[in-house]
Order: structure tokens, then sequence, then C-alpha cells
């Protein structure tokens, strides 16, 4: 059981510093949980620390790669807005 | 005197605390001595020090406990000008060995700040080993943070520990309602929480967290974001109730939003306020506070005078290169400091009649305050305001060329005299790309510059520079901007003052509003 970190991260070091376990370190090209320390905070918080500080979306994924902060959770940006944008670049 | 004398009009412009009779520092001039000595060397906190001292901004902070709608981190991007931007993070050494090399290459920068990219106060322990080391190695370098206010109340003592003097918090409303429309969410005791309650934390430990401050004598300027439609109005009570609460200064700041940056505001269209309407609130919120309009909103490293970005020059790979003395670096810092001071004390002194700046200012200086002349611009109390850009490179001289120019300062004339107002932004116009159809390397033609430069400087009536080219200044002209190019070299407020008088002369100041030929 552990989460992990996706190439949408922007290493900005917030989950290193929450993590009980210190399981987060920085890493080439983005911050990486390592899966033998990592406990998904279950016996710790009611949320896993570095989802609940994380500021980018689908940045952290559980093992079935599903993420924690799906799109348009954290920015209230409509996910079709973000398609509709980048088609249009 | 050498000007044509009218009438010599009271002070009839209203009771805006950043008028007076052309005082730069007018925001500042009421400060009791102690805190006017505290920020008289910071281009953050007096208008009359930014056109002398340079700051620096150094990146260690790059974890945030909440997130803004208008903000949209970037770690190595060396393009963008705006807060929540950085080239690259450093750790608390790195940046002390960069600030050495600032303070050695650039005497005149005075303070270090740290301000991001994230919140400096969800990064503590690099912030305040930043500012321990720091204050081991330069101690001559003031300290600043700037803080979203989350973390604060917890903070307070070790702030006030470090000799941390200057303090800003990014407060933009009371009331939960609007909070919730501006963040999104707030990280707070090992949860994520969103919505009202998140902005309700949020604002109750800002508003605690500037009390403490204020109690132990702690300097608090309070930066808002003026976000039309949302906190614009409310900005007004945001300002009464943080000067209630011990706050000296008050940085109304225009939204950024463009979709490019990635924010919430800046995909959804939420747009930005226009250079009148934030004149308009910060007028508005002048009446019960000290306002600071020279903000330049910088990036979370950025190095120099407020309107310039040195950063550049200092990364990392080129501190290697780089061997200081800091003795000698202390000592060179400390002369320029005085000069500086001595300098920007005889200016105030030469502010009581209109002269230009010479060699012999300091021997002048005694002369002129013995003859208080009274610096008022004497045109009848009937003539409108005025506004006038500026192109200057700091010494609060005019001393730029139109072409060089990446922002000009606005500065108002009325018969309660001038007052600086704000700044408007602009591409440089002359890059090497002078001649019309040619284009820079982003595919933008000189003309096509020189078209935005005139709509960033709508409302200005009057363009004042060192030099400017005849093409440059037939657009203006043509689009009701008189550029003005015979008082280069000359002090800002002076200058100002001068044209102003002259229209007043040509008939040009009726209070209706005509063009100015």
């Amino acid at each position: 059981m552990a989460l992990s970190i996706t190439e949408a991260c922007i290493n900005c070091w917030a989950c290193a510093g929450v993590c009980p376990n210190q399981a987060i370190h920085a890493d080439d090209p983005v911050f990486v949980i390592e899966p033998e320390k990592c406990t998904e905070c279950m016996a710790e918080f009611p949320e896993a620390q570095c989802a609940a500080i994380c500021p980018v979306e689908c940045a952290i994924v559980d093992e079935l790669g599903a993420a924690l902060n799906p799109p348009g959770s954290l920015t209230g940006i409509p996910p079709a807005r973000l398609r509709a944008l980048s088609e249009a670049v | 005197m050498d000007l044509p004398v009218l009438s010599c009009a009271a002070s009839s412009g209203g009771d805006r605390t950043a008028g007076g009779c052309g005082t730069v520092s007018g925001a500042l001039s009421h400060l009791p001595e102690p805190v006017r000595i505290k920020v008289q060397d910071h281009p953050c906190y007096s208008e009359e020090a930014h056109h002398y001292f340079a700051r620096m901004h150094v990146a260690v902070a790059p974890a945030c406990n909440i997130q803004c709608n208008y903000c949209d981190r970037k770690y190595d991007c060396a393009n963008e000008s705006r807060p929540g931007v950085a080239s690259e993070l450093l750790t608390p050494t790195q940046a002390v060995r960069k600030a050495l090399a600032v303070a050695a290459a650039i005497p005149q920068m005075a303070v270090l700040g740290i301000a991001g990219p994230g919140d400096p106060l969800a990064n503590p322990e690099r912030t305040f080993e930043t500012f321990r080391l720091l204050s081991e190695k330069a101690p001559d370098i003031k300290l600043c943070v700037s803080t979203n206010g989350l973390n604060l109340p917890e903070h307070v003592d070790e702030i006030s520990r470090h000799n941390i003097g200057h303090v800003t918090i990014t407060i933009n409303c009371l009331d939960p309602e609007i909070g919730m429309r501006i963040y999104p969410w707030i990280f707070w005791r090992n949860r994520r929480i969103r919505g009202r309650e998140a902005a309700a934390i949020l604002i109750k430990q800002q508003q605690r967290g500037l009390a403490m401050l204020a109690e132990r004598g702690i300097l608090v300027k309070v930066n808002s974001v003026m976000i039309p439609g949302v906190n614009d109005e409310h900005l007004k009570e945001v300002s009464r109730a943080v000067k209630d609460k011990g706050a000296f200064l008050h940085n109304v700041m225009p939204l950024i939003a463009e979709a490019g940056h990635g924010s919430h505001y800046g995909i959804m269209g939420q747009r930005a306020p226009t250079a009148a309407e934030l004149q308009t609130l910060q007028d508005a919120c002048a009446d019960n506070m000290p306002m600071m309009r020279h903000c330049r909103q910088c990036r979370a490293d950025a190095v120099g005078l407020l309107g310039e970005d040195r950063s550049a020059e200092f990364v990392l790979d080129k501190l290697d290169f780089m061997s200081i003395d800091y003795d000698l670096a202390m000592s060179r810092r400390r002369e320029t400091r005085e000069a500086i001071i001595r300098r920007m004390e005889a200016g105030r002194e030469d502010k009581r009649a209109p002269r230009v700046l010479t060699a012999e200012t300091d021997a002048m200086t005694a002369i002129v305050a013995e003859q208080e002349l009274p610096r008022l611009p004497l045109v009848p109390a009937s003539c409108r305001p005025v506004l006038m850009a500026v192109a200057t490179t700091g010494q609060g001289l005019i001393n730029q060329h139109f072409g060089h120019a990446k922002e000009f300062l606005v500065y108002e004339a009325s018969p309660a005299g001038v007052r600086f107002v704000g700044h408007r932004k602009t591409d440089l116009y002359c890059a090497g790309t002078e001649q019309r159809g040619e284009e820079d390397e982003e595919g933008r033609s000189a003309a096509s510059i020189l078209e935005r430069t005139i709509a960033a400087l709508s409302g200005c009536e009057v363009l004042l520079c060192a030099k400017i080219g005849y093409e440059p200044w037939s657009s203006l002209e043509a689009a009701g901007i008189q550029p003005n190019g015979e008082h280069a070299m000359e002090i800002i407020e002076d200058a100002v003052l001068a044209v102003y008088r002259e229209m007043a002369v040509t008939g040009a100041l009726a209070p209706v509003r005509q063009k100015y030929a």
C-alpha cells in the first residue's frame, strides 16, 4: 500500500514537509514516494497528508493509478474548460 | 520665482492623504519619526526610497499552504514577472551566497525579503535558517518577509527574534463569503479545508497575526489584490480594519490574470481592473490609510530597483565565478547608503522651492530651507488635475529615453500639488527593431508595441522623458499624449509642476477636459 507521484508534480516541496513517515524526497524530474515507507497515512491521519496539501491535480495517485485529487477538484476549473483551452492552442 | 504665478491656491484637491504639496513621500510624511527612519531606505515601504534603494527576494520557500485563485506558481521560469514565479529554488546556504554577491555588486541593495514562490511561513525551517545565516554574515541588510498569514500567529515570536523589522501580509477580505471566491482551499491542521470554512480560518489567522505583530512593534504592510466584482468595493473596509489593527501601509495591487499563466482567474476569464479603476479605489482607501502605489508585484527572486530585474545576473551558475570581500563591500554599502540618505534629505528640503538637482544641492539646502517657500503649484483652484507619465531609471529624475522605458511612473498634478499615483507597464519600444515592419523575436512589430504603450498610458496627457524619437512623438501626440523632452535630468516633481503651470498659463486646464496642445 503506497501512494506515488506523477509527472504532474511541480516540485514545490509541500508534501515532503508534511509526510509523517519521511517517505518523500526530491528527485529528478519530480519528487518520489518511497513505497516501503508510505502508509497512505492510514494510521496517522484521516487524509493522506501529501494529497491533502498538494496544489496540483492528478499528481498523487494510489496503487491503481487513481488520482486522489482528480481534475477540477483543486482549482475549480471545469476539466472541459481546460480541454477546450488546450485544443485551442 | 522662475515660473509665472497665477494665484496662490490653497490645497483644494480634496483631503487625500497622499496629496500634500508635492511631497514625494507624502503618504508616509505623517509617520512618527522612528517609523519614518525605519522605512526610509526600504524601497517596498517608502515611495521615496524606491527611486534609490534596491531589494532582493531569495526564492527559498517553495511550499504553500493555501490556494489563491490568482496564483499559479512556477519554479523554473525566466520570463514572467509576477509573484509566485522564480527561475531556481535556493537552499538557505545558496540564498546567503547570492545575497552577499548582490550586496557587493549593488551597494544600494538595502533589503532582503523572502516572498515565496510559496508561502515563507509554510517553509519555516528554510525561511528562518536563511534569515539566521544572513544576519550573521551581513548584518547591514534589512530583513523582511511576506506571508498569506495562515501560519503567522505561531511564528510571530520567531519573526521578532530574527530582527525582521517588516512583514507584509496579503489580506484580500474580511468576509468569508468573499473569501471563498478567492481561496478554494487551505491546508489546516492536517486537513484540506474548502469553501467558507477555509476562508473564515484564514481571515481569523491573518487578523490575529497582524495584531500580534503590531503589539511587538513590527511594521506591517498589508497587500490586497483588487479583483473586480469580487472584493473591489470590500477593500475600503479592509483598509479601515487593518489600520485599526495596527498596519501602517496598505498596498492595493491590480489582479494579474492571463489565461497563459494558468491561474483559476486567468482561465475563467476574470478581468483585471483598469488603471483608472485601481487609482479610484486607492484614492478612496487613502482617506483612511496611507497607500503604497509603487509596488511592481515582483517575482519571488527579483533583484534590483523595483522597476528593474537583474536576477539573471545572479543565478547560481554565475555565483561560482564571483569572489566577494564582504568587509570591503560593507564599507562601500555604508557610504552609498549615507550618500543616498543625504541626497534624499536634501531633496526633501529642496521640495520647498523647485530647482534642478545639482552638485551644489547640499550647500544650497540651508539657504532654501531658510526661505520656507511653499511648493504649491500656484494655479487657480478651479484647474482640473492632469496625469503625466514619466520615463525614469531611478534617482527621482527624468532620465530615460522613451524607447528604453519598460514602465512609466504616473504623477497627478492638481492645485493641491504633485503626487505619485502609480506606474504603467509597457513593452520595450526600442529594442533594436525600431524600424517599422521589423519584428522582434516574439513576432511583435515596433508599431504594435507602440500602440500597446499608448494604450497603457490611457488617461495620461503628458509624457516626460529624457529623449524621444520622431515617430513615437507623432503617434503619442495624435493619441492626445503630449511628449516632452525639455525637462531631461530634472527632478520629477519639479518638472511635473512646471509643465502643469505651463498648461495653466496656456489655458489647457479649464475644468472641462480638453487636449493639451
